[in-house]
């Protein structure tokens, strides 16, 4: 039966969200404007709409999860995102996979981070919380599904899937519910994406924090007073974002078969722009607390950032990347209303500012090259330049729509390497900042003058280019431009320790963020140079095949074809496929996915045999997502076993083919990641032509190319799956098949009864072989086998190791430790200021 | 001059670097026609195609041609000016490639008879199809 209450209940909720953003919006005007006889009362009004905005908000995500979680699959969003085999907390990730979830997460964090700052800052409520009222308006119309004439307001999450497709079934019967849901795409099903999205959308809705400072501050002709506020949230908004772009490429690495963390697709940059400006915007943003200047930069840094999170939005979800990245993102016909949502708050941002422009203090006088403001303001100019070479090339489908729709004709597409062509900027960026880093940083705690600069940089001059000749030497980096970022990461880690151990020493530890965050950038730059730069293909294709063409024996085949149990060598390992796996609930290790035979139940199979005391043969096991595929690969070096690793893929017709998921062995100093990048399809074998053995008991004779020892036959008293009858017959012939240092056996069964002959083939799909025991032949004591062929199982790999990846987890932890500290310390600073009642 | 003038230039050039080494380095949609006259032009760059698999009449893909290795496979691409051309890609088939509704090729021609994609972006139908919803509910 549909039950359409919690649907209808979810879209009410959006409704009263968007009418209560309104209000809110409306009340804190009159808020703002009212005189202090009315202000009492007009707060108290303020703070009950938002209240009520935040309670329906907070239903709607209710809603949507138990659609979910019930598996009410007459709801659309729960028939195409989730499934009944999903454990609870892959049905989170269920919820934002879609695009109107993503939307639900974002509104749900904005109310969080909107009764924080009501309850925080009391002076500035008025102002930031219309900016956030605003924001909630435009946000949750983009799930309020509501169609007024021609119009088509926002995507509900909430329509039925009857209405959503017009499947013929429906017509039949309207009350149709399908059994099952499509499911969450595996490559969402990582517990990494369980925790990636909500910190990314945490990351991008704090943006508006600081943002709405600004506007308050221009609007009430505060114009450098914002700073204070706002400063903690621009550090935590870095952060967060940070953090989740690095839990992204973490997932990626981890889950992605693209063979790295970082692609440069469109929907990465996307957010590493607003991150790179919002890094600017915080050094900008303390350098004007320190010395008043930078205040028209830190203006526009904070604008930017915020602007291009919704650009960021509106390039990933508006359909307009189309072919251009590989993530696929459907148009749900919000990109016009995601463009008019930028579009507004831009216009404001700039008519505010520009009307503000002229009585913005600035420093007349010139920065000094031996100052901090002048390095800083360096610094901020090359992460802009960053950001400008990233965001550029990424916009060039938004230019074509924008020429197509000029009527001309552009075809123009991005860089075809993005990777070569990005690095080949922001690697030599990312010198030049650490460097200043480096550099910097002692401007920031000391005024000096050349003498001074000079002597305070050699001792970390000298250590760290002894520390980078023992590196370049020990790990042999021979190129010159890894040389240089070698020596400019070993920079600004040495640099910066002794700025760090100098404040520890003096002060308190709460002054550590900046020196902190940039050894972090050092540890970062030369992981990626290692883990990106020297990361090595070992599965080069030494299969000696030869090829028809001259020039496709010039290509290094970058994968190997492991047939199951047949050894083969890849660089320094031996490396032997074992045949799939699954993983079993309760059961630490894998289990041989050919001792399982799946029964009609979502992930649920019978033991075909015991395995060790974890199961008994003809007992149920309960898999954990039976579409799953785990491929034991063994590594030995010198005859002896090292390791194994055991890659995922799923054969997931829903969605559309093969996805596969990467199994690293993990060093200290360096990845072995591989991957399955093509598997055998053994679900609809099509068997050769007939072969026959008559062979005899005790005989040895090959099977297609395995050795074969037929050790006899023996009578059956009983079969399983089968009633013997008084007078039948049965007879199970026992075959030992050798492939390389496996030895099965398999056993054909043939009965009779009444005259009639009953065959029992065995099928081995790990050998890709189908044997039955065709006849007997008492008089010549010789038994007659047919045999079909297939093919034997088999993988295509990559395998590439990645040195010394863990100095780049290591150092972005740390880079995050660094921008906690500075939030507390800003916080505190606030916090101090505003209880001795110094903010107004 | 002062100083902030001296920055001001230097920002304004790298801005220009950046500017024309995007335009440089962007590559461009082409058809195989154009693609090949860029080829025999002598320009190597690598280049974007949008095409469709060959079928047959029965709608099954044609002339996908699996190396023995299985770890390199060729292609016949159909452009949307009709034109067929081989392609090679350096890399096992993707698992749900006969199944793509257009394929976008990113590569250049080795010689006259073969493109070589060095990458291959695909637009797989819609997951949620509407004769999917019917076969689920039969």
């Amino acid at each position: 039966m549909i039950n359409t209450f919690v649907g209808n209940f979810g879209h009410l909720m959006a409704i009263v969200a968007f009418v209560s953003a309104l209000v809110s919006a409306f009340a804190y005007y009159h808020y703002f404007k009212a005189n202090e006889l009315e202000k009492a009362s007009w707060r108290r009004f303020s703070r009950i709409s938002f209240a009520i905005h935040g309670i329906s908000a907070t239903l709607i995500a209710f809603s949507l999860f138990e659609i979910i979680y019930n598996h009410r699959f007459e709801y659309f969003y729960a028939y195409s995102h989730s499934s009944k085999a999903l454990p609870v907390h892959y049905m989170i990730s269920s919820f934002w996979e879609g695009q109107e979830g993503a939307f639900i997460l974002w509104i749900f964090w904005n109310v969080v981070l909107g009764a924080v700052l009501i309850r925080v800052n009391k002076v500035w409520e008025a102002p930031v919380m219309i900016v956030f009222a605003l924001v909630q308006a435009f946000l949750v119309s983009m799930i309020l599904g509501v169609v007024i004439g021609d119009l088509k307001i926002g995507s509900s999450p909430f329509i039925l899937l009857r209405d959503a497709t017009q499947a013929p079934i429906f017509q039949m019967n309207p009350d149709f519910v399908p059994e099952d849901g499509t499911g969450l795409n595996p490559l969402l099903q990582n517990i990494w994406m369980v925790i990636h999205p909500p910190t990314l959308f945490l990351g991008y809705a704090s943006t508006l924090v600081p943002f709405a400072f600004l506007m308050g501050g221009l609007v009430t002709k505060r114009y450098s007073e914002w700073i204070r506020p706002a400063l903690p949230w621009a550090i935590f908004s870095a952060m967060i974002l940070g953090m989740g772009i690095i839990m992204g490429a973490y997932w990626a690495y981890v889950t992605l078969n693209f063979g790295g963390y970082w692609n440069w697709d469109p929907v990465e940059n996307a957010v590493y722009v607003p991150w790179l400006i919002m890094v600017a915007a915080i050094h900008t943003m303390i350098t004007f607390k320190k010395s008043a200047t930078a205040l028209k930069t830190s203006i526009v840094l904070v604008i930017l950032s915020f602007i291009l999170v919704l650009y960021a939005t509106f390039l990933v979800r508006s359909g307009v990347l189309g072919d251009a990245s590989v993530h696929s993102f459907t148009d749900l016909g919000l990109s016009g209303q995601l463009l008019i949502y930028m579009l507004f708050f831009a216009v404001i941002a700039i008519f505010l500012s520009a009307r503000a422009w002229k009585h913005i203090p600035t420093s007349e006088k010139e920065a000094s090259v031996y100052s901090r403001e002048f390095w800083i303001f360096i610094g901020a100019t090359t992460l802009g330049l960053m950001a400008f070479q990233v965001i550029l090339p990424t916009s060039i489908p938004v230019w074509n729509t924008l020429v197509e729709s000029f009527g001309g004709i552009s075809n123009m597409a991005p860089p075809a390497d993005q990777i070569q062509f990005y690095t080949k900027f922001q690697l030599w960026f990312a010198v030049v900042l650490a460097l200043l880093t480096a550099v910097g940083q002692f401007f920031w705690w000391q005024k000096i003058d050349a003498k001074a600069l000079k002597d305070a940089l050699i001792t970390p001059y000298i250590i760290s280019v002894l520390i980078s000749a023992l590196i370049i030497v020990l790990t042999k980096v021979y190129d010159w431009q890894y040389i240089i970022v070698v020596l400019a990461g070993t920079f600004t880690i040495t640099a910066n320790s002794v700025i760090l151990s100098r404040l520890i020493k003096k002060s308190t530890f709460k002054l550590a963020g900046g020196s902190l965050a940039h050894i972090g950038l050092g540890m970062v730059l030369i992981g990626i140079m290692f883990s990106s730069g020297y990361s090595d293909v070992i599965s080069i294709n030494m299969s000696g095949l030869t090829y028809s063409n001259s020039w496709e024996d010039e290509l290094n085949k970058e994968h190997v074809l492991l047939w199951i149990n047949k050894p083969t060598q890849m660089k320094d390992y031996t490396v032997i496929y074992r045949g799939r796996q699954k993983k079993v609930v309760g059961i630490p290790e894998y289990v041989p996915a050919k001792i399982l035979e799946s029964t009609d139940q979502v992930n649920e199979a019978i033991a075909l045999e015991d395995y060790k005391d974890h199961f008994k043969k003809g007992e149920t096991v309960q898999l954990v997502l039976e579409e799953n595929d785990y491929f034991n690969i063994e590594y030995y070096q010198n005859e002896t076993l090292k390791f194994s690793l055991n890659p995922m893929s799923q054969f997931n017709e829903g969605m559309g083919g093969l996805i596969s998921s990467p199994d690293s062995k993990i060093y200290l100093d360096e990845d072995l990641y591989t991957y399955v990048a093509a598997m055998n399809d053994h679900s609809d074998p099509d068997w050769k032509e007939d072969e026959m053995y008559e062979v005899a008991p005790g005989e040895q004779f090959h099977v297609a190319d395995f050795v074969t020892y037929f050790d006899g036959a023996e009578v059956l008293k009983e079969l399983d799956g089968y009633v013997l009858q008084e007078g039948d017959v049965a007879v199970k012939a026992k075959l030992r098949v050798l492939d390389y240092d496996v030895e099965k056996l398999l056993e054909p069964t043939f009965i009779i009864r009444n005259n009639q002959v009953g065959k029992i083939p065995v099928i081995d799909t790990e050998l890709g072989l189908k044997i039955s025991l065709e006849n007997i032949l008492p008089e010549d004591n010789k038994f007659v086998f047919k045999v079909n062929q297939y093919q034997k199982d088999y993988v295509v790999m990559k395998a590439i190791v990645k040195p010394y990846i863990n100095v780049l987890w290591v150092g972005t932890i740390i880079m995050l430790i660094g921008f906690s500290v500075a939030i507390f310390r800003r916080f505190d600073e606030f916090k101090k200021m505003r209880d001795k009642g110094m903010e107004v | 001059m002062k100083k902030g003038h001296i920055i001001g230039l230097g920002i304004i050039a790298v801005a220009i670097v950046i500017i024309m080494t995007s335009i440089g380095d962007a590559s461009s949609y082409e058809s195989f026609s154009t693609a090949l006259e860029m080829k025999k032009d002598g320009e190597d760059k690598p280049i974007h195609v949008v095409g469709q698999l060959k079928k047959d009449d029965a709608g099954e893909v044609v002339g996908l041609n699996v190396r023995e290795d299985k770890v390199s496979f060729t292609f016949v691409l159909v452009d949307n000016e009709g034109t067929e051309q081989e392609v090679f890609y350096n890399e096992p088939v993707p698992a749900d490639f006969t199944r793509s509704e257009s394929v976008v090729v990113i590569g250049a021609y080795k010689n006259e008879d073969i493109f070589i994609a060095e990458k291959i972006l695909m637009k797989c139908p819609s997951k949620y199809q509407e004769t999917e919803v019917q076969a689920a509910g039969m």
